[in-house]
């Protein structure tokens, strides 16, 4: 296991404002690392000092061995970004926009075609190739924007946003490129979707204030919300009588009734995130409770995250 | 060197891709024509120059150059590309000079499309050639300057505007700091190193010196240090102004 991103100890000042304050992390090939926090925590800042569009106030970032600050340049042509928003010149057509972009990058003749074929092939782009970038959707828009940042194949990927803009179907597909990419590379999304972590990331880092307060796979991180292993029991009738038998159990701290889209139910929740639903069964199968339905929280994610960063 | 090159080509090509560069060349042609036969008498001056085509590029410059310049730098602000630029493996140098011979080259361009003028005077008579190659060369290099300029300043804004108005301010005073205009300000209470210091930085002054005759090398020196200082500049800014 290489790292292929060494972040250390990056700091950037505005003024008076500590935007980034003295944050080290390190990513290896393989790894999706989902960069959470809420707006203004530093996400995007970090983003630009690790791909060399801001100067770190103190530290720096080594991608693939090479220095962003020392030799930027050369950490440059190891990354693929995709800045917030995927800006693109707009009088461009998608495809003299990319051929610019594979110049730039020391591509040509067949082999910048071959590049440029593939990531149009990969963000499904060719029905707009022709078609000034200004005239093309949010969704496509983007997707210029991660061809543009595929194309030489880097060995590193920053995404700010990559699904922002995009519809379900088309969010879809990008998560299934970058699950598809993430074995040979060291990818970087920054997200405010949970679902998103969920879907694709091996590790999430939230950041709040230009602090890192959590460093943890999706699992580890919903594991400390307090509706993990919480069992969730849907009865036909009898719920006060449920509600007072349940709450006597020894693993059990409280129980609660919770009516949402999936209907009413009583929601029991665990001492100290402990594993209830074996005393749970046993109660309701000796108690002879007419069950509709039951199921164990793995835990929320979004919980964990409003815990964290409020 | 290639990254220069392939930045150059983009710049050069966005300017034609957009109604800019047609809108551009048809009005400096058509301004550079009226005023040379009906304000600068080319037929009643009876002489076989191009003196009074020459003559008004300082002018013509002062109100077109900041148009080419002001995009340069503040739209890749104001878009945002600027982010995606200036992450790609090219440094900023790279990227400040091939941005600055594309605008350049376009004005060339511009420029080389005015050679009926010298058709017309090569009809009508036996005008000095070299005169007139020297003076073209001089009026490049004075559109280079007033470019350099332009490029330096639309890195300090996002608004093409302002960046239109600071350069064409800029550059009026650079093109009038030998006349009246600034020295009668400076006279009564500047010490005359100053005051000459001034005046040697009139673009008016060293462009008149090359139309009149051969290219003096300060004349031609004066300009391309300019243009240097101004690439330095705009390099700094960029540094300092990008994320902003």
């Amino acid at each position: 296991m290489t790292e292929m991103i060494e972040v250390r100890g990056l700091t950037r000042r505005f003024g008076v404002i500590l935007a980034v304050d003295h944050i080290s992390f390190s990513v290896v090939r393989g790894e999706v690392l989902g960069f959470l926090g809420p707006n203004g925590a530093g996400k995007s800042t970090t983003m630009k000092m690790i791909t060399g569009f801001l100067a770190p106030t103190d530290g720096t970032a080594v991608v693939c061995g090479a220095d962003i600050v020392g030799d930027p340049i050369a950490a440059k042509r190891r990354i693929g970004y995709l800045p917030e928003g995927a800006p693109a010149y707009p009088d461009m057509t998608p495809r003299s926009f990319l051929r610019f972009i594979a110049e730039i990058r020391g591509f040509a003749g067949d082999e910048a075609k071959r590049r440029i074929d593939l990531a149009v092939t990969r963000t499904a782009l060719s029905s707009v190739m022709e078609q000034p970038i200004e005239t093309l959707s949010k969704g496509f828009k983007r997707r210029v924007g991660l061809a543009q940042a595929l194309l030489h194949d880097p060995d590193v990927l920053i995404l700010d946003e990559p699904t922002d803009g995009l519809d379900p179907n088309q969010k879809h597909e990008a998560r299934t490129l970058i699950k598809a990419l993430a074995p040979e590379k060291a990818i970087v999304i920054s997200t405010h979707l949970l679902d998103e972590v969920d879907a694709i990331c091996s590790r999430a880092i939230i950041i709040a204030a230009g602090r890192i307060l959590a460093d943890a796979t999706p699992i580890e991180l919903a594991a400390r919300s307090r509706l993990h292993n919480a069992v969730r029991i849907d009865l036909t009738d009898g719920h006060v009588e449920a509600e007072t038998a349940l709450r006597r159990l020894p693993g059990v701290v409280a129980v609660e009734r919770v009516a949402d889209a999936e209907g009413a139910a009583l929601l029991v929740l665990p001492r100290g995130g402990q594993a209830i639903v074996g005393e749970v069964t046993d109660l309701v199968r000796t108690a002879g409770w007419a069950v509709r339905g039951m199921s164990v929280e793995r835990g929320r994610l979004d919980e964990v995250f409003r815990a964290i960063t409020a | 060197m290639h990254s220069t090159w392939v930045i150059f080509r983009r710049e050069l090509a966005s300017y034609f891709i957009t109604p800019l560069a047609y809108v551009f060349i048809v009005i400096f042609l058509a301004t550079a024509g009226a005023l040379t036969f009906f304000v600068g008498n080319f037929f009643d001056r009876g002489q076989a120059d191009l003196q009074p085509f020459f003559n008004f590029h300082p002018w013509l410059y002062l109100v077109l150059i900041p148009a080419l310049a002001m995009r340069l730098w503040a739209e890749e602000r104001k878009s945002g590309t600027i982010e995606l630029f200036l992450t790609l493996p090219v440094s900023i140098g790279a990227a400040v000079l091939g941005k600055f011979l594309a605008a350049w080259a376009f004005a060339a361009i511009a420029l080389t499309l005015t050679f009926p003028f010298w058709i017309t005077v090569n009809v009508l008579g036996h005008p000095d050639n070299g005169v007139i190659l020297a003076s073209y060369v001089g009026s490049l290099l004075m559109a280079g300057a007033f470019l350099s300029i332009g490029a330096a300043l639309s890195a300090l804004t996002k608004n093409q505007v302002i960046a239109f108005v600071i350069t064409a301010a800029a550059c009026f005073i650079f093109t009038v700091s030998g006349s009246q205009i600034v020295l009668g300000f400076l006279t009564p209470w500047a010490p005359t190193g100053l005051i000459d210091t001034v005046a040697s930085f009139s673009f008016l002054t060293h462009f008149n010196a090359i139309v009149r005759g051969v290219i003096e090398v300060p004349d031609a020196v004066f300009f391309v240090s300019v243009i240097a200082l101004f690439l330095y500049a705009n390099a700094a800014i960029v540094e300092l102004k990008k994320a902003d």
